[in-house]
């Protein structure tokens, strides 16, 4: 066996580990053992690329290697769980950079004798540049969007879909142009350079609660980048793992965008949430209606003395890092009513298994039966598919503060529940809970599925300020008559939450 | 016959597009963030394509350094996107004996003991 087949067979194996990877990841109790066999793969393919025939510079390369390795090492530690949504689009758009990078030096290995180039490696290359470098730009625009250093809000302007269009049609005929033989690096270096505009005028207008479906769609166009790659460099390990990520990143766009009820081309090039802020309050008819804003004391009372909460969280959940608080408080929630709750209890029954034998627990079902029975407040999370800015982010974030897996309730389970419920407890979440979205047909979340909060017996809204949400859309969830509001930093207010419910 | 280059490549590349579709799709809401991070990581692939091109012999100075960036760009991708990866599942792993059920040593008392069986209706406090 040549060394170029023992490198290719390497190839197949990566091949192999990265499908495997994907469909791991598809599995909650699979998925981080699909990480590391992905991770393993990244290194076969590594490993045997260094062992190809013919490599120069090994040590500049290792040593580059070397030293950013820990960069993105330490980037991806040192990162909250709250900005992980931000890191992801860092680290795509820095994947598409080094895919354009890579085009530009392999034009520049044929570019000094004109016409050398082939036409499948010469559109590649193109593809390999143009893709790369929009995924690069757009990627950093999300980034910024969602770090906020730039507006979330969409930043739209008269004629913006005019000048994109023009833009990405001067670019494919500039594209055109060198493939047909104006094979200069001028020419080239401005088409990267017109990319990385339309990359980031490509970003700009859609509004940052829709930017895990851009980041997502970048992360296709990267690995459709990281494919064409593979077709200068005739690598079937970049041309499959890159179309893997193409194809794979599509579909989880797409569904990313069914579960908003929203089609791709809606999230595009809706400009979402950019007029909303007159019509969607006006059309809600909320004349004279008033806000009725409370003190954590009152929201103590009113939850210490509830059958059943159920807490909604959301983004300003995650900025305040209020999920430990939230946790405590539902642990409060749940010992209180022992003695005020006890006409409410129902049958319990208890169905001991495995478990409870293995960790000698006959002890504590006493004590537990015991409890049961004096049981008063029900406590469940309904988490919507797109609460937070990533899907599943509130999962994440309730899962790292212990919160029992049964208690978390997906939308379709949480819905019917909300008629019979007495307080819903909204923590910094809005758009999910905006009723706008069933009953204003001109509001531009309308026919996204919420959580029907406003069917509870009350609702108590923890936010920040009256401020529109990320999508900048008003919701007239907060003019309900039924709705209190506890203004405020959504981790204070749990903590005086807290502090209350022990004291009443 | 000896078919060309091109047209292997291209059946490479097509029955790529139908395995991607196909290992993704059913994947849980929850999921979708994890994913989405784990593919980021996976296109990170192309830094073998950035280090091939930096290995090639006789470049002037500039591409050479542009080649280099690509590995930089490249390894970041890799190392940071597993990296995260690994991270965020991490939440979901700590989770998974309370719920699958296994002996659950060293926790009594506490509420990870809880439902030792899904079919546990309510959680023991």
């Amino acid at each position: 066996m040549s060394r170029s087949d023992a490198i290719g067979l390497a190839y197949l194996v990566t091949i192999i580990a990265f499908i495997l990877a994907l469909r791991f990841l598809s599995s909650p109790t699979t998925a981080p053992l699909g990480n590391r066999i992905g991770a393993l793969g990244m290194a076969i393919a590594i490993g045997a690329t260094f062992a190809q025939a013919g490599l120069h510079n090994y040590w500049s390369i290792l040593i580059v290697m070397l030293v950013s390795a820990p960069i993105g090492a330490y980037a991806a530690r040192a990162v909250k769980m709250t900005a992980m949504p931000q890191m992801v689009a860092l680290f795509n758009g820095v994947g598409g950079g080094a895919a354009a990078l890579v085009a530009l030096s392999d034009f520049h290995q044929v570019a000094p004798e004109p016409g050398r180039i082939k036409a499948d490696v010469g559109i590649s290359i193109m593809l390999s540049a143009l893709i790369g470098s929009v995924s690069f730009a757009g990627s950093l625009v999300a980034f910024g969007k969602l770090q906020e250093l730039i507006s979330g809000r969409p930043i739209v302007y008269p004629g913006q879909k005019l000048v994109n269009g023009a833009l990405l049609t001067a670019l494919l005929v500039l594209a055109i142009v060198v493939l047909a033989g104006q094979q200069r690096q001028t020419l080239v270096i401005a088409l990267l350079c017109g990319a990385l505009l339309f990359g980031v005028l490509f970003v700009l207008p859609i509004g940052g609660a829709d930017m895990p479906v851009v980041i997502s769609l970048l992360n296709a166009f990267t690995g459709l980048a990281a494919a064409a790659t593979g077709f200068v460099l005739h690598n079937n390990v970049l041309i499959v793992s890159g179309m893997l990520v193409g194809a794979s990143g599509t579909l989880l766009t797409m569904l990313m965008g069914r579960a908003m009820n929203r089609s791709l081309a809606n999230v595009l090039f809706g400009a979402f949430g950019q007029v909303v802020a007159g019509t969607a309050g006006a059309a809600a008819g909320v004349d004279g209606a008033s806000v009725r804003s409370a003190t954590a004391e009152d929201v103590a009372v009113m939850l210490a003395y509830a059958k059943k909460v159920v807490v909604v969280p959301g983004y300003g959940l995650a900025v305040a890092q209020a999920q430990h608080d939230v946790r405590t408080l539902a642990d409060l929630l749940e010992q209180r009513g022992v003695e005020v709750m006890l006409a409410y209890a129902k049958k319990v029954v208890v169905v001991p298994g495995y478990g409870l034998a293995v960790a000698q627990a006959q002890h504590d079902v006493r004590t537990l039966a015991d409890l049961l029975e004096q049981r008063g407040v029900e406590v469940t999370y309904a988490i919507h598919p797109v609460a937070g800015r990533m899907p599943g982010h509130m999962n994440v974030l309730l899962a790292e503060a212990n919160v029992p897996y049964p208690q978390l309730k997906e939308m379709d389970e949480a819905n019917p529940e909300f008629p019979r419920t007495d307080v819903a407890l909204v923590i910094g979440a809005n758009d999910v809970v905006n009723p706008d979205a069933r009953s204003n047909a001109g509001s531009p979340i309308y026919g996204m599925p919420i959580l029907n909060v406003d069917e509870s017996k009350q609702v108590v809204v923890l936010k920040r300020s009256m401020n529109p949400g990320f999508a900048g859309i008003d919701n007239p969830l907060f003019l309900n008559p039924r709705t209190v509001m506890l203004f405020g930093d959504a981790k204070d207010s749990v903590e005086k939450l807290i502090g209350s419910v022990k004291n009443v | 016959m000896h078919t060309s280059q091109i047209i292997v490549e291209l059946t490479v590349l097509v029955l790529a597009i139908f395995v991607g579709f196909e290992v993704i799709s059913k994947v849980p809401t929850m999921l979708h963030t994890p994913l989405m991070s784990g593919t980021n990581a996976i296109h990170g692939i192309v830094l073998v394509g950035a280090i091939v091109v930096a290995g090639l012999p006789h470049q002037s100075t500039w591409i050479r350094i542009v080649a280099l960036a690509a590995v930089a760009l490249g390894t970041m991708n890799v190392v940071g996107g597993f990296v995260v990866t690994d991270r965020m599942l991490g939440m979901f792993r700590r989770r998974a004996p309370v719920r699958d059920s296994g002996p659950v040593k060293g926790v009594r008392g506490n509420r990870e003991v809880s439902p030792t069986n899904p079919e546990v209706p309510d959680e023991p406090e």
